[in-house]
């Protein structure tokens, strides 16, 4: 991954997230999630600076918008992020078994990736779907009704289609 | 699709609009309308819609379409379809599976007998 | 573990084998084999599952169907009907205590004849992707009426009417704050919508921007009208990626209609719509924060004054209203004022749209008048708790609000009343919450959400939120004194008189209205080192009886972290260094062999 590439990738999704705004300038939360989404996960340094390069934008105000908010990661991540809800409607709801299934099966905490590089499992706040509690999500994909067999089951699905994706 | 200017057009559009809603000179005798808010894919609704698909392909069944909607509410009971045949009040289903779509499928929609022990609601929401 | 499709519980309890149990057993089997199902179904003998007189009895997952009085030919039966061909056999279906079909006939039932859908008078009925079908329901004429038929005072003045108060929780009167940003000095102003929905339990918003997103695009149209802005943001949390992709479509369809861009239905008056994703910051639900985030900056409020009304996005006037508030504006625009405030009561007029989650068994979204009791919102609309369980305590406001005990419900919800029980409506969820529940527990449970999302900018809400949360931690620890508890409405107080923002102002709250309520079960955790709920973990333990227990293996089978050890048909023993007391184990016995002891 060259300092060039980098920024050309940048530098293009930059441009694709500012037409699309209304107020050119000040896109710099819908431009993270689009680098974001490109690299898989994570948010390398060498894109924040070349996002320094193709908006002015000082590096440490960059960094501070990067590092304030919880969805944006600078370290690499696993390929699917599972983010397990540990509010209340879904704690009174047996999340706990559900928190503890997913340590258990994957061997791994929280803020932690597995061996393999394919999950990493992340805490969470509400994520608005109380209604089917316990819930987690799995990159973009919502899994409600949990259970330690539902929990996995899903985890198996993922792996066996990764498995063979990759054959 | 040329910019609406006057209340007329509105209407026209309202008009014709609601004729689809209730399935009026549509083609079509019934639909099934499947809750696919985040709640309902995350109890499983998007597996659900295709077991509807498939199974109404399976059965030869083309009169009846399959249309997806907002959140019903009924979160406990997820997944949630509706299902509007003509001349019949709708019927809302809960806790339908794929296994349990197809059941309705063959059952209410082909055989034209509701299923009991799914019912959530009959009539209007 | 192999794939399986079906699993068949058989029960192999004392009446149902007296019963000729063993006999329809080896039928299933033989026939299951006869059809090469014997891979895909798997078939399990379990204890009595209690309905003896109506042995032997067979359940299926995973639909969870009951059958019985099964003999030899209806389990062939069944393989072939049910597991075979995916029909219920409804004769042989499990008849209960009344000897009725199990059917479910439940159109009468309040939840749905209480309502009074107004917000969520699209959801379910229409396809949110078709911007015609939202025309059918009188979608885009309230646009109509307000650019050709009345003028934006009108407006203003049937939102006077109307008496429709904010509904993400300030409840500030939705009029006024039209009007302040109408009358606010400047040419350029902004419209946004507050779709970053964060607290615990609440997913209204949700439900509404996934299946009527038109609502929202029509009605922050409107309001540009009335207040004079030509752009309009819409930051919508990025935790939920489909509400973004409808509303993105809902978006350009409107656009091409003509309702929304330049020269909207032909007239000079053009104004345009778009997306902020937020990050992952429940604090950005806080208005000013909110428009920092917009800006691209870190999700930090601002001191208030000034208000977004006259200095909001990027210094100009402002109008910020939640996604179910702009949900309830076409509507009363086109039925007018009066129309809504028919509904609800003084004080608190028109619908409310309740999230109900937790211990309750018709979990869902429900909009019914202001007013309604507590007790018939949970009870008659809710259900009521399930598994047989009391009800202990109901969480309204997120973590901004308290709970209600039992005693209160009969409380009618306004937003005065709520205020007097030492709560707020807030965003409109409501937590349910049975005797399992530890209210110390649930103090330190919201309290550990508020660190989490503190911005961090000032000191009382930044340190003393910490504080607070590690005496609770000593409390629940068994290691807490009754001058902690003194401690903790000191802090409190000063936190909620201190804070820069509505964050900290009120993230005191569930543990001030815990103690309020319960101070029963803190004086039991710090005197006698007791939790009385069993819940919190270093004061509990979990049990298994070897008396009761039957060695039936389902325990050790739904057991997360596999702390259950024993064979079969021999008594089971928890590891109680391993247990996370989840409470699994417990909800499986059907010997009554687990409980919880307090070590």
């Amino acid at each position: 991954m060259s300092v060039e590439d980098v920024h050309e990738v940048v530098s293009r999704i930059y441009e694709d997230v500012s037409s699309q705004s209304l107020e050119r300038g000040d896109v710099l939360i819908n431009t993270l999630h689009a680098i974001q989404d490109h690299y898989g996960n994570f948010i390398p340094i060498e894109a924040a600076e070349a996002l320094k390069e193709v908006t002015g934008t000082p590096l440490s105000r960059i960094y501070e918008v990067l590092t304030f908010y919880t969805m944006f990661a600078t370290h690499k991540r696993g390929k699917h992020v599972i983010r397990v809800c540990k509010s209340l409607p879904c704690h009174v709801t047996g999340g706990q078994a559900v928190i503890d299934s997913l340590k258990y099966r994957l061997e791994i905490d929280f803020g932690e990736t597995t061996e393999d590089g394919l999950f990493t499992l992340e805490e969470t706040s509400c994520l608005g779907l109380c209604g089917v509690s316990p819930v987690m999500m799995i990159n973009d994909e919502a899994y409600g009704n949990l259970t330690p067999e539902r929990v996995s089951e899903i985890i198996d699905e993922i792996v066996s289609r990764e498995r063979s994706e990759s054959l | 699709m040329a910019k609406i200017k006057s209340l007329e057009e509105l209407m026209k559009i309202k008009e014709n609009a609601m004729k689809g809603l209730k399935m009026r000179d549509s083609g079509k005798r019934g639909k099934v309308i499947v809750a696919m808010g985040t709640c309902g894919i995350a109890a499983g609704a998007k597996d659900t819609l295709r077991a509807i698909v498939d199974s109404l392909d399976e059965k030869g069944v083309d009169d009846v379409s399959v249309v997806q909607s907002g959140c019903f509410g009924l979160c406990d009971v997820e997944p949630t379809i509706e299902v509007h045949l003509e001349g019949a009040e709708p019927i809302i289903y809960g806790h339908v599976t794929p296994a349990q779509a197809k059941r309705i499928v063959e059952q209410h929609i082909v055989g034209g007998k509701v299923v009991g022990d799914l019912i959530v609601k009959r009539g209007e929401l | 573990m192999p794939v399986v499709e079906n699993t068949v519980l058989i029960c192999a309890g004392g009446a149902c084998i007296s019963a000729g149990e063993k006999s329809v057993k080896s039928v299933f089997e033989e026939t299951l084999k006869k059809y090469s199902l014997d891979g895909v179904v798997r078939v399990v003998e379990t204890g009595c599952m209690g309905a003896c007189d109506l042995g032997p009895i067979l359940v299926i997952y995973p639909e969870g169907v009951f059958y019985q009085k099964i003999t030899a030919e209806s389990a062939a039966r069944i393989v072939e009907e049910h597991i075979l061909k995916g029909r219920v056999v409804e004769e042989l279906l499990y008849k209960g205590d009344s000897g009725e079909m199990k059917e479910k006939p439940q159109e009468e039932l309040p939840f749905f004849t209480e309502q009074v859908k107004i917000a969520t008078r699209n959801l379910g009925v229409i396809d949110p992707l078709s911007i015609d079908e939202y025309i059918a329901r009188d979608g885009y004429f309230a646009l109509h009426k307000v650019l050709f038929e009345i003028g934006p005072d009108d407006v203003v003045e049937i939102l006077k009417k109307s008496e429709l108060k904010g509904r993400g929780g300030a409840g500030f009167p939705t009029w006024m704050k039209w009007d302040l940003t109408k009358k606010a000095k400047g040419e350029t102003k902004y419209i946004i919508c507050n779709a970053d929905e964060g607290d615990p339990g609440a997913f209204m918003d949700r439900a509404v921007l996934e299946g009527d997103p038109h609502t929202i695009v029509e009605a922050m149209t409107i309001a540009a009208r009335v207040v004079g802005a030509q752009k309009g943001f819409v930051y919508v949390r990025a935790e939920y990626p489909l509400a973004i992709e409808r509303l993105t479509h809902a978006m350009k369809t409107a656009r091409e209609y003509g309702f929304l861009g330049e020269s909207i239905l032909g007239t000079d008056f053009s104004f345009d719509l778009e997306i902020r994703i937020g990050a992952g910051a429940f604090v950005c639900g806080e208005e000013t924060a909110l428009i920092n985030s917009i800006e691209g900056r870190r999700g930090i409020p601002r001191v208030k004054p000034p208000f977004p009304a006259s200095k909001g996005l990027w210094e100009k006037p402002t109008l910020l209203n939640n996604v179910e508030t702009y949900a309830n504006i076409p509507p009363i625009i086109i039925n007018g004022g009066e129309w809504f405030s028919q509904y609800g009561v003084e004080g608190s007029r028109g619908t409310k749209v309740f999230a109900l989650a937790g211990n309750v068994k018709n979990t869902g979204l429900v909009e019914v008048p202001m007013g309604i009791t507590l007790r018939k919102l949970i009870y008659e609309i809710g259900g009521g708790v399930p598994g047989g369980k009391k009800l202990k305590a109901i969480q309204t406001g997120g973590p901004s609000g308290g709970c209600i005990p039992l005693e209160l419900i009969d409380t009618p919800i306004t937003y005065d009343n709520m205020k007097k029980l030492g709560t707020i409506i807030g965003s409109g969820g409501m937590i349910v919450m049975d005797e399992d529940s530890c209210m110390v527990d649930v103090a330190k449970y919201f309290l550990e959400f508020t660190v989490e999302e503190s911005c961090g900018q000032c000191t009382p809400c930044r340190d003393g939120t910490r504080r607070m949360l590690e005496i609770l931690e000593k409390i629940t620890e068994g290691e807490g004194s009754m001058n902690d508890l003194q401690l903790l409405k000191d802090l409190g107080e000063n936190i909620m008189a201190t804070s820069l923002c509505g964050l900290g102002q009120t993230a005191p709250q569930p543990v001030i209205s815990t103690m309020r309520y319960f101070w029963d079960e803190y004086e039991a955790h710090v005197k006698q080192g007791k939790c009385p709920a069993k819940k919190c973990k270093t004061l509990m333990r979990v049990v298994i009886d070897k008396e009761k227990c039957v060695g039936c293996t389902a325990c050790a089978r739904v057991c997360p972290v596999d702390a259950i050890s024993g064979s079969v048909r021999k008594p089971h023993e928890i590891d109680p260094e391993i247990c996370t007391r989840c409470g699994s184990c417990l909800a499986v016995c059907r010997f009554g062999a687990i409980s919880k002891v307090s070590p």
